[in-house]
């Protein structure tokens, strides 16, 4: 019998707001511990929490952005369990009643689009963090634990699927989609490896064509795409070994062990959950009426699918529309290309090749590079009029992504503009063909492969500059 | 002159301001009766003796100045010990929080402040404000000033024995099923609990947030105004506090009793109720008549259920409220090889045996199968309890009632009994559900000389009805008694 | 609504709200939280299948601040009122569980 998986995933969301969510502390990721810290996220006596209006509103948006229906009257309630980095001991969070519901995510795969059911989307508290002191870095053996409250009280999306999804591929293509569209409402940083997006997932296994599910295993701790799809494979097959094998997989919690590559058995609370949740009753009923979701819904912005199309239709081949709709700042600087009047094509090619490339090796963001859209839009312009070859097209960039100016600029400066002037490319041509003469009577004799050997040359001897393309019929009519 | 000690805030502001006495008078005043008075009645957990001095002098400054911050500066207060002060220890009567020194006001203290009122210290109350009688703290009772023998009345045991003792000119309560207003009774005194929403709750440590109510503790009505004015406002640091306008009070506080309808809630006037303490309401409900109020008896059947409602709802609350008390990050800790078991030994050394037995009862309330039955069938009753007030609100102005089921009761005698304990709060739960103003005004005395207290209760934001006919009831009792505590020879 | 038998696992409770009670109190705590929970209990019998619940004394939605940063706490002063400390941390002894 063969089992086919069935994947949740709930997603959390660290808000990049000004302030925390129930108080004024920053939100600043790079603090010295214990510093933004205030009586409210703190949970010292006598202080209350008063909701950031900009996380309820970005948290409709995202609602907004899944398709769901946003509540008429929402609610905050404690969760109460007791984890020394949790100040209060109780959460904020939402319970029945939260801020969205029943929306959907398209998600495509080499298999094909599949819809996957978004349950809720809710708002709620971070925790802070902790660290075990001791050899191993972890809780066992430590012999005591550091807190740090910074952390604590930052607003936190929680985005909730249905068990929708049935591979490790789809799974991963959710995460990267959900993250395309936080990252163009610009609401999260939504950087996995830093924690502001967090991948928990709940898998089972069931026979093919059954509608039943089976033992739902929690795994954590996946800090990337790449991990998140590991950890997924791993389990399933786990998994489908105990099935195989006539075992019962135990309900448990799982942590991903990115360097052993698999999952292990978590050190599970010893009551099962009871979160005694309640209404928070220092916290008044969110209404959003149908206008202000209105409101929110037309400051949208456009959503990354929506680009993406749009892109296939300027004539963009699909990894190259996904890679400039989502890469870090390139859709900006492409559109701006556009505007120009730049090709799509190769404004695309540009981005998604010698641009990436630059930004990964130097570890640089779009903004601190010295190319904008119409730097790119020139570029391209001047490659299509053969003002530059290819070669030396890519040395403009480099300037220019230094820095050192616009794309004319950068190429008269490091004096790269191709060779106009026939005469000297002819010249150039004779030099070549007189320096060689045995490759010369070859040619003449009819050895085509000899007219790269004298390109190369004449390429070589005019520093990049010269045609090529005019270099090598110049040859084939002179040998 | 009288000992300063004994004067209303509206006289020490008259007398202030002629000149005849200054506020370190008036604090010595007061200090000096807490020094005859504390050993037996322990009505102050901390006197904040170093800041009392330098706000009575900057008072003094000011005056000389010709500054004037109102009615309040240079008056003597004292606050219950479940808000917080910056820099001056705040306990809450829990050894949880021994020692524990805020790094912040709370805003009705802040208030306060601005104001120019000299904060005197820090009153007793029952720990996290759970009780009736002042018995439960960590470091020890508070006794009655009209007889130590007896129980002041609680939570806020500690604000209303100062109060009626001399040892403060006026204090802040909190009331979260009647800790103000059934104190006050006890003690003889005016204690008002504010609409829900209308004070910050900022700072003050929370026992059942949706129930918990700042107000003030004096000894008339106009005082009790004074503090009510000076603490009541929007604040945006608490989401629940009321955005609106603070109903104004002077215009109509003088206007007496003629022309308003009072009705008499029957659940509260018979069983269940000292017959010493039904017949002095009565008698008083009868003065009223005599004054030209329209009197309405009236059947409210859902104030017998308030209680249950009540004992699981603030429960409940207060199992989450009471959770940040883990030994982390603020106060003592027992030593436990695991965070968890750290924990745990903290909180049972930490909590005494009615916080104890009042977060188990919540977190069972709570508990998964059994917050419908109870949690949400208790905020049902709720509903009904509003409904049932709602109806009657359409025919009366106000409503009265005891404001304690009995006078003052001797020390240890409902500690063993809790349910006895709770139904001292029988007639006072009910406007705490609501979230509606209610106060208590004294109008006797009963056979053993203890004081007997009568309950207003008005719709939410009546509070300029409810003061006008507490001040009514006040002029029409002439109650001008004094606990023998209340003077030089009395304390000798 | 019909009645819900009272039945009260005190080691859970107290568990659950993480006070370490000794057996001799965990029996007397029990038995008195029967007492107060049957008289509570009445109010099972009211007809209340058409009354909705009441979280808030006063009818009041949408109570937010606006994102703005305001002062934070001296860490210092904080800390002194910690019963344990590291350099600019809250030091507490190891957890037994994870999160």
């Amino acid at each position: 019998m063969s089992h086919e998986a069935v994947i949740g995933i709930e997603t959390h969301v660290e808000l990049r707001t000004r302030s925390k969510m129930f108080c004024g502390c920053p939100v600043d990721f790079g603090a010295e511990p214990n510093t933004n810290i205030c009586p409210v996220c703190l949970g010292l006596p006598g202080a209350l929490p008063v909701p950031n209006e900009q996380a309820i509103e970005w948290t409709v948006s995202l609602g907004l952005a899944l398709g769901c229906a946003i509540a008429p009257e929402s609610l905050f309630h404690r969760k109460n369990y007791f984890y020394a980095d949790l100040p209060k001991n109780y959460q904020i969070s939402q319970y029945d009643l939260p801020l969205c519901v029943n929306g959907h995510l398209e998600v495509e795969t080499d298999e094909g689009t599949s819809r996957i059911g978004i349950t809720r989307v809710h708002l709620e508290e971070d925790t802070g963090k902790s660290t075990h002191l001791g050899e191993s870095g972890r809780i066992h053996a430590a012999e005591a634990a550091l807190l740090d409250f910074n952390r604590s009280g930052i607003p936190l999306m929680e985005v909730v699927s249905e068990p929708d999804l049935r591979t490790p591929e789809e799974a991963r293509a959710y995460g990267m989609e959900l993250r395309a569209i936080v990252l163009a409402l610009g609401v999260s940083d939504a950087k996995l490896e830093e924690g502001s997006l967090r991948f928990d997932a709940n898998v089972s296994l069931r026979p093919e064509g059954s509608d039943e599910l089976g033992v739902k295993v929690e795994v954590k701790n996946m800090n990337s795409l790449r991990s998140l799809q590991r950890a997924l494979a791993f389990e399933i097959e786990r998994q489908r070994g105990i099935l195989e094998g006539g075992g019962e997989v135990a309900q448990e919690t799982r942590h991903w062990d990115e360097e052993a590559g698999l999952t292990e058995s978590g050190r599970s609370k010893e009551e099962s959950s009871d979160y005694r949740y309640f209404p928070e009753p220092d916290l008044v009923p969110i209404v959003i009426d149908s206008e202000r979701r209105d409101e929110l819904a037309a400051r949208l912005p456009e959503l990354p699918s929506a680009r993406r199309s749009r892109y296939r239709e300027l004539g963009l081949d699909a990894e190259a529309a996904r890679l400039v709709a989502e890469g870090d700042d390139l859709a900006a600087v492409f559109e701006a290309a556009l505007s120009g009047g730049a090709d799509p094509q190769a404004a695309a090619n540009w981005l998604t090749g010698e641009v990436t490339a630059h930004l990964r090796r130097s570890g640089t963001a779009m903004a601190e590079t010295g190319l904008s859209g119409d730097h790119l839009a020139e570029l391209v312009a001047m490659v299509e009029a053969d003002e530059l070859s290819a070669t030396a097209a890519k040395q403009v960039l480099a300037g220019v992504l230094e820095g050192e100016g616009s794309p004319r600029r950068v190429a008269e400066d490091r004096d790269l503009m191709q060779i106009a002037d026939e005469g000297a490319l002819v010249a150039a041509v004779d030099t070549a063909l007189g320096e060689h003469p045995d490759e010369r009577a070859r040619l003449a004799g009819g050895d085509q492969k000899l007219v790269g050997f004298f390109v190369g040359r004449v390429m070589q001897a005019t520093g990049g500059k010269a045609d090529p393309k005019r270099v090598s019929e110049l040859i084939r009519e002179r040998a | 002159m009288s000992d300063p000690a004994d004067l209303t805030i509206a006289a020490a502001g008259r007398a202030l301001r002629a000149g005849d006495v200054t506020a370190r008078d008036l604090l010595e005043a007061v200090r000096r009766r807490a020094s005859m008075t504390e050993s037996q009645l322990h009505n102050y957990l901390t006197l904040d003796a170093a800041g009392a001095e330098e706000t009575a002098e900057t008072a003094d400054a000011a005056f000389a100045a010709g500054e004037d911050r109102g009615p309040l500066q240079g008056i003597p207060i004292a606050v219950k010990d479940n808000m917080v002060t910056r820099g001056l220890e705040t306990t809450c009567s829990s050894r949880i929080l021994a020692g524990y020194e805020p790094p912040y006001d709370a805003t009705a203290v802040a208030r306060l402040r601005r104001c120019g009122a000299v904060l005197v210290g820090k009153t007793n109350l029952d720990e996290f404000a759970m009780g009736s009688s002042t018995e439960n703290s960590a470091y020890g009772p508070t006794r009655n000033p009209w007889n130590p023998d007896r129980v002041p009345g609680g939570s806020s045991g500690g604000s209303a024995g100062a109060v009626a003792v001399g040892s403060a000119l006026g204090a802040l309560g909190s009331d979260t099923g009647g800790s103000i207003r059934q104190p006050a009774s006890l003690c003889g005194i005016v204690g008002m609990k504010p609409t829900y929403g209308l004070v910050s709750r900022f700072g003050l440590i929370a026992f059942a947030s949706s129930l918990d109510q700042i107000g003030p503790i004096a000894r008339t009505v106009d005082d009790a105004v004074t503090l009510f004015e000076a603490i009541a406002g929007h604040d945006p640091a608490d989401a629940t506090s009321y955005r609106g306008e603070v109903p104004e009070i002077r215009p109509t506080l003088d206007a007496g009793i003629d022309g308003l309808r009072v009705g008499v809630i029957e659940e509260l006037s018979g069983e269940g109720i000292d017959p010493e303490v039904a017949e002095a309401c009565a008698a008083m409900v009868d003065r009223l008549e005599g004054a030209g109020a329209t009197v309405e008896h009236l059947s409210l059947p859902s104030c017998e259920h308030a209680l249950s409602a009540y004992y699981l709802i603030a429960p409940a609350e207060c199992s989450a409220n009471l959770a940040r008390f883990d030994g982390v990050r603020y106060g003592p800790r027992l030593a436990g090889d695991t965070v968890e078991q750290m924990m745990a030994a903290t909180r049972r050394d930490g909590f005494g045996p009615e916080v104890t037995r009042r977060i188990l009862l919540g977190t069972y309330a709570l508990s998964a199968g059994y917050y419908e039955a109870f949690y949400g069938q208790a905020q049902r009753v709720r509903t009904m309890v509003i409904r049932d007030f709602e109806a009657a609100y359409e025919r009366v102005d106000v409503l009265v009632s005891p404001t304690s089921p009995s006078t003052a009761f001797p020390i240890g005698d409902r500690t063993a009994d809790p349910l006895s304990m709770y139904l001292s709060d029988l007639c006072t739960i009910p406007s705490n559900l609501l979230g509606q103003p209610g106060i208590s005004v004294p109008i006797g005395l009963d056979a053993d000389g203890l004081p007997i207290g009568l309950q207003v209760l008005a719709p939410a934001l009546g509070e300029a009805v409810l003061f006008r006919a507490a001040k009514a009831v006040e002029s029409l009792a002439g109650f001008d008694h004094r606990p023998a505590l209340a003077s030089s020879e009395g304390a000798a | 609504m019909p009645p819900v038998p009272i039945d009260i696992d005190i080691a859970k409770v107290a568990r659950l709200a993480r006070v370490g009670l000794t057996a001799e109190e965990m029996e007397r705590y029990g038995a008195q939280l029967g007492v107060i929970l049957e008289h509570a209990a009445r109010i099972q019998a009211l007809p209340t299948e058409d009354v909705p619940p009441t979280a808030h004394p006063l009818p009041m939605v949408n109570a937010f601040r606006p994102d703005e940063v305001s002062d934070t706490l001296d860490r210092e002063e904080v800390l002194s009122q910690a019963p344990e400390r590291e350099g600019p941390y809250f030091r507490v002894p190891p957890f037994l569980e994870e999160s």
